[in-house]
Formats: structure tokens, C-alpha cells, sequence
């Protein structure tokens, strides 16, 4: 078997004396989904942070490629021009076009021409169906709109790990689908992703694991159907079952 | 609340323009219009009639009080004032140039202030300590004081090399007075951009700097464009300050054509020039304050 995009081993995170992540070990193969479910505040977006090194951890390895980037004398700039990264609010740079968000980090970044920038931003304007939206400023966006340009931006340098942080929960239920479709495009690409999310339904046609977050550790973890169809927690069962009532599964 | 407004009219005028581009206004709507018309008219007349009531009275009243004419004679002697108005504007050059070499200067030093103060940096610790002193202590003192302590104070020390010019000197007080005021504004403007910008910067791959460089700074620029205009307006003014080491600016023009003639004329004159160029600028500034204002109204919009 060939060494997985992504290898965590025993992650430990604090905030000051709140321990927020713990025993958290994970391998994420090429090409595979691996999805976050947890209820607000057990530690989702801390561990994208994490392996995104805009967090620093307490203990535990983070491998992507099979090295080593918790090392402290890794460049953290280098890392994460491997890593592609969206996140609930969107954060697109709100001085610049559509296509100038997408082309900064590969002209600055990645040192390509102006020219092959945009051609390369053009091209995925188009294939989804942005294209029009290219010389708009982001306020002049939908929120749906928004991320999707959120999402071109972090692919636009080819990551080889992309991480998705709770990407619909900022949108109207209407604008849901754009988004999440936009993001099976890119599963079904190939593109090995780690996400968070409250959309069950999604998160069973993406993932090929999901692990359950619970204060900070993986309580329980499966595939897709195993892990919400017939969780074996009860702990996992009962957020399900809240989620559930909540009319989003 | 006026934002779900906008909201309504423009999601409106889509659906305008999307479904019936024949559209005819209603005669509801246009006897609307018709009485909207009437209403401004009306409004346009009071204001006018307001107006000329007001001021025509303020006018009477000054004309026709007892002391109207030493008033004119002494303050808007116009054929005196048009006499000196070339020795004026001559010194005005000198605050004009003023202006433009110091406000450069201020900039630049203005921003490495700025950017000291909010680098985080262990090793830039002991430049960090040292712009905030320097803020502190350059905000706190009144500019006039700080003229007198550079321009006699470093003649006085008889440094071999050091200027004596009290233009040059003059100048150097300007810039390190402003560069205080201006750092802090800047530096207001960079804490105001959103750490989740910074966030999403690194996340791409970008360094520090190019962060800074191409997100950061330009939201924190745009933002802090209004109150570094008004700082702009308040150091043309405050060249004229430098007139008390003898520099020969408009002010001091001035001065010594009124100590000449007991005439007071060339005072206003002086003040008549920066007026002509202080006032486009305060309307340029305004301008640019309530655009910057509706910019924000349409992201909240988003
Ligand atoms: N910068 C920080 N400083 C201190 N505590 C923090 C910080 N960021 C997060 N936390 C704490 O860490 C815990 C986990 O937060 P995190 O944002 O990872 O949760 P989450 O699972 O993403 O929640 P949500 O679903 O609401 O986004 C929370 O208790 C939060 O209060
Ligand atoms: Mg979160």
C-alpha cells in the first residue's frame, strides 16, 4: 500500500488549561473522503487548524506524504502550499475580483506568469459555472457563489490534502446543493479531502470514513453507512438522534 | 435594517428586467410621479426663499452697522491685498513644498512605524518598545513645541555638519510630529482587517510579508484613506507653524506686509489662499468618506 496523503498519531491540542483535541490518530489514503461529524465545540475546525499548521499542537505527529510537518524546522509556508484549505466564512479578500482571489497565491505562491494564472482560473471558472462572476468583487456574490470561488481559490495550486471546514453551514438550505455538488466534482476528480460537516446526508455520499468528535476525541469511526445507518456508540447514537430531530439527516 | 431594504429594491429591479422589458409605469404611478414633482418644486422654493431672507439679512445687518467701514478698511483693503498678494503666494510656494516633502516622508516613516508596532516578531521586540515611546511622546507634545525644540534647539547644540537651515529644520519637526499621528491611524487600520483574512492568506501559501502585502495592507489602506486625507489637510495647515523660526511661508509673508501697513488685509489674503486649496480637498475627503461608507453598507449587504 502506497503512504497515505495524510497521517495523524496521537494528536493532543490545548488552549490553555481546555484540552481540545486528544488520542487523535487518523490515516487518510489517496483519493478517499474522510469526514468530521461532532456537535459545536468538540474540536473540528481546531484539528483542520492543526493540520493546516495555523495551530501549533501539544503533543502527536502529523505526516503528510509521510513527512513529518510538526517538525520545527519544517517552513510552514511550504507546507501549506501542498494543503488547500476552505472555510465556513468563506474569507475571500474582499479588494480583489473573483478571478485576482484565485490567482494570487499561483502567481505569488507558485511563480506562475499572469497569463497562465488566469487561463488556469478561467478554466475552472468555467467548469463551474462561475465563469460570468470572474470580474465581480466577492460582495456582489451570493454566499453559495462565495464559497464556491472559496473552493476554486484553495484548488487553483493543485493541493495534494484539501480541507473543508463546515462549508455550507454559513448558506441558506437553498444554496447547500451548488456547493456540495461542487465538492463531489472534485471527490470524484480524485482529490483527497478531510472535511467537517453537520450535512449527514452529504457526508454518506463523499466520505469513505467518518469519525463521530466528541470532546476532543474520536468516539467512534466507519464508513458512511455503518457510522450513521447503525452507529455503535451511544454516545454517537444520541448526537445522530439530536441531529436527526433537527431535520438534517 | 436599511440593508434588507437595498436588498428588496435591487432583487426587484432584477425580476424588472428579467420578465417585462415592456414595462409601462402605471397611471397610479404616474400620477405618483406627478405629485412627487409638484412636492419638489415646492421644497425648492422655500429653500431658495430661506435662504435669501437669511443671508440678506446677515448682510444688511453687517453693512449697515456703525463699524462696517473700519472693519473693510482694516481686514478687506482689496487694492492693498492684491499688492501683496505675488510676495503671499510666493511664501505660500514654500508651504506647498513643504507639504509635498514632508507628507512623503510621513508616509514612509508613518508606515515602518505602523508596521513595527504591529509585527510580532521576537527580534523586532526593542523596535517595538521604542515606536511606542515614540508615539506616545510625539502625539502628547504640541506641535508648536516641538518646531521651537528642533529648529533653535539644534543650532544651538553647534554640531559641525548639522544644518542650520530653519526650513530644513522646520520640515523635520513637521515629519516627526505626523509620522506619529500617521503611524497610529495606519496601525488602526491594519488591527481593524480580520484575523480570519490573515487565516485564509497563510492557508494559501503566503509568506508573512506577501500577507501583508497584498491582503492586509491594501483593506487597511482603503479603510484609513478618509482620516489620512483629514491628517493631509491638517499639515498643510500646519506648515504655516514653521513661520515662527522665520521661514518665509505665507504666513510670515503676511506678517510682514501687515506690520508694514498697520493693515490687516494681508492676513486674510493669506487665509484666502489656503482656503483655496484646504477646501477642495476637506470636499474631496468628505466624498471619499461617504463612499467608503456605502462600500461597507453593500458588503453587509453580501
Ligand atoms: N483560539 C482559541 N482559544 C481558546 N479556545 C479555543 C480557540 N479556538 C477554539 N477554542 C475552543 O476549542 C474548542 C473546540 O473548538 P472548535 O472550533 O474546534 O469546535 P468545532 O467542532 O469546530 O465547533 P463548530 O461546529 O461550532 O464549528 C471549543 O471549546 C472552543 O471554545
Ligand atoms: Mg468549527
Amino acid at each position: 500500500m502506497s503512504t497515505p496523503v495524510l497521517e495523524i498519531s496521537n494528536l493532543r491540542k490545548s488552549y490553555g488549561d481546555e484540552v481540545v483535541l486528544q488520542n487523535i490518530s487518523l490515516s487518510v489514503p489517496v483519493h478517499t473522503a474522510t469526514v468530521f461529524i461532532g456537535a459545536s465545540g468538540s474540536g473540528k475546525s481546531t484539528l483542520l487548524r492543526c493540520i493546516n499548521l495555523l495551530d501549533g499542537i501539544d503533543d502527536g505527529v502529523i505526516k503528510l506524504d509521510g513527512e513529518d510537518i510538526t517538525d520545527p524546522t519544517i517552513k510552514s509556508d511550504q507546507v501549506r502550499r501542498k494543503l488547500g484549505m476552505v472555510f465556513q466564512a468563506f474569507n475571500l479578500f474582499p479588494h480583489m475580483t473573483v478571478r485576482q482571489n484565485i490567482t494570487l497565491a499561483p502567481i505569488q505562491v507558485h511563480g506562475l506568469s499572469k497569463d497562465e494564472a488566469n487561463s488556469r482560473a478561467d478554466e475552472l471558472l468555467i467548469r463551474f459555472g462561475l465563469k460570468e462572476k470572474a470580474d465581480q468583487y466577492p460582495d456582489r456574490l451570493s454566499g453559495g457563489q462565495q464559497q464556491r470561488v472559496a473552493i476554486i481559490r484553495s484548488i487553483a495550486l493543485r493541493p495534494r490534502l484539501l480541507l473543508l471546514d463546515e462549508i455550507t453551514s454559513a448558506l441558506d438550505p437553498v444554496l447547500v446543493n451548488e456547493v456540495l455538488s461542487t465538492v463531489r466534482d472534485l471527490k470524484n476528480d480524485g482529490m483527497t479531502m478531510v472535511l467537517a460537516t453537520h450535512e449527514m446526508g452529504f457526508a454518506k455520499q463523499v466520505s469513505d470514513e467518518v469519525c463521530y468528535l466528541e470532546a476532543g476525541q474520536i468516539v467512534e469511526r466507519g464508513s458512511a453507512g455503518q457510522m450513521i445507518e447503525e452507529p455503535q456508540d451511544q454516545r454517537t447514537r444520541d448526537f445522530l438522534k439530536r441531529v436527526h430531530e433537527a431535520g438534517r439527516l | 435594517m436599511s440593508s434588507t431594504e437595498q436588498g428588496a429594491v435591487s432583487e426587484n429591479g432584477d425580476r424588472a428586467s428579467a420578465f417585462s422589458n415592456t414595462w409601462e409605469p402605471s397611471a397610479l404611478e404616474i400620477s405618483r410621479r406627478k405629485v412627487r414633482k409638484k412636492q419638489n418644486q415646492r421644497n425648492t422654493l422655500i429653500a431658495i426663499f430661506s435662504t435669501v431672507v437669511v443671508l440678506g439679512t446677515l448682510i444688511a445687518l453687517l453693512v449697515t452697522s456703525p463699524g462696517f467701514k473700519s472693519l473693510t478698511d482694516t481686514f478687506f483693503a482689496w487694492a492693498y491685498g492684491v499688492e501683496v498678494l505675488p510676495k503671499i503666494i510666493l511664501g505660500f510656494s514654500t508651504n506647498v513644498l513643504l507639504t509635498v516633502i514632508a507628507s512623503t516622508c510621513v508616509a514612509i516613516f508613518g508606515m515602518i512605524i505602523a508596521l513595527t508596532r504591529t509585527s510580532r516578531s521576537p527580534a523586532l521586540l526593542p523596535f517595538r518598545i521604542l515606536a511606542t515611546a515614540y508615539v506616545d511622546i510625539f502625539r502628547g507634545i504640541p506641535m508648536l513645541l516641538v518646531i521651537l525644540l528642533v529648529g533653535f534647539g539644534i543650532p544651538a547644540l553647534r554640531i559641525n555638519g548639522l544644518t542650520n537651515n530653519v526650513l530644513i529644520l522646520g520640515t523635520v519637526a513637521v515629519i516627526i510630529t505626523y509620522s506619529a499621528y500617521v503611524a497610529e491611524v495606519l496601525r488602526s487600520g491594519i488591527l481593524t482587517v480580520h484575523p480570519s483574512q490573515r487565516a485564509a492568506a497563510r492557508s494559501l501559501g503566503l509568506s508573512h510579508f506577501q500577507t501583508l502585502r497584498f491582503v492586509v495592507l491594501p483593506q487597511a489602506l482603503r479603510r484609513v484613506t478618509p482620516p489620512l486625507l483629514n491628517d493631509l489637510v491638517s499639515l498643510i495647515k500646519d506648515t504655516g507653524l514653521v513661520s515662527i523660526l522665520g521661514v518665509t511661508d505665507a504666513i510670515r509673508a503676511a506678517q510682514i506686509a501687515s506690520s508694514r501697513s498697520f493693515n490687516y488685509t494681508p492676513y486674510v489674503m493669506a487665509a484666502i489662499v489656503f482656503l483655496l486649496i484646504t477646501i477642495p480637498l476637506t470636499r474631496f475627503t468628505d466624498r471619499t468618506i461617504r463612499v467608503s461608507i456605502e462600500k461597507q453598507n453593500a458588503q453587509g449587504l453580501a
